[in-house]
């Protein structure tokens, strides 16, 4: 059970909120946009990565 | 005590949801898909070793192992189908789910044809004439 993965993807969620309030502050409203796209990718990478790893583990219990 | 680290999880999931669901819902419902894998992975485990003893039970009762290959094959659409039909009601979107539970339902009828046509072949021999 890895439970450091949920603890990563909370921790980049926090932090990109966080700067994209710094962002929006300085009047960078698109930057704090594109901030936001590029954290959303990063997760979702690491996201589908896990889903492959699910759905192997799934076919190879119930033989798919 | 593997259920006291499935609740620890749970609730320190719960409250990183609600951090995150305030400004980045998406993220939210990121967190909550990887949640639901981990919990998932960590069940698969325990559930090989159920269907081990089910297969040996088959295999001792000499029951077709083709009935048994099937119904595994039906648990695990439905296992996936309800996974992914909760991930998307809780993003809120009821339609997607919905639509999963559509597709599961027919690929589970779809497999569970030959066992039908099975049942309807052995009561045929079963009747005279």
């Amino acid at each position: 059970m890895n439970i450091d993965i949920i603890f990563r993807i909370a921790g980049i969620g926090i932090l990109i909120s966080v700067l994209s309030i710094v962002l929006k502050q300085a009047k960078k409203e698109e930057q704090a946009e594109m901030l936001t796209l590029a954290g959303v990718v990063v997760v979702l990478i690491i996201v589908v990565q896990l889903m492959n790893q699910l759905f192997t583990v799934v076919r190879s219990v119930f033989n798919l | 005590m593997e259920i006291a680290q499935i609740v620890g999880l749970a609730l320190v999931t719960t409250i990183l949801l609600l951090i995150l669901r305030q400004d980045k819902p998406v993220l939210a419902v990121l967190l909550s898909i990887v949640f639901s894998i981990i919990i998932f992975t960590v069940m698969m485990g325990k559930m090989a070793s159920i269907l081990n003893v089910m297969q040996e039970l088959t295999r001792r009762a000499e029951v077709n192992y083709f009935f048994f290959a099937t119904i595994l094959k039906i648990l695990g659409v439905a296992y996936l189908g309800e996974f992914a039909a909760a991930i998307c009601q809780d993003a809120g979107e009821q339609a997607v789910a919905k639509k999963v539970e559509f597709a599961s339902k027919i690929v589970i009828a779809v497999l569970a044809l030959p066992i039908m046509i099975a049942i309807l072949e052995s009561l045929m021999q079963l009747m005279p004439g």
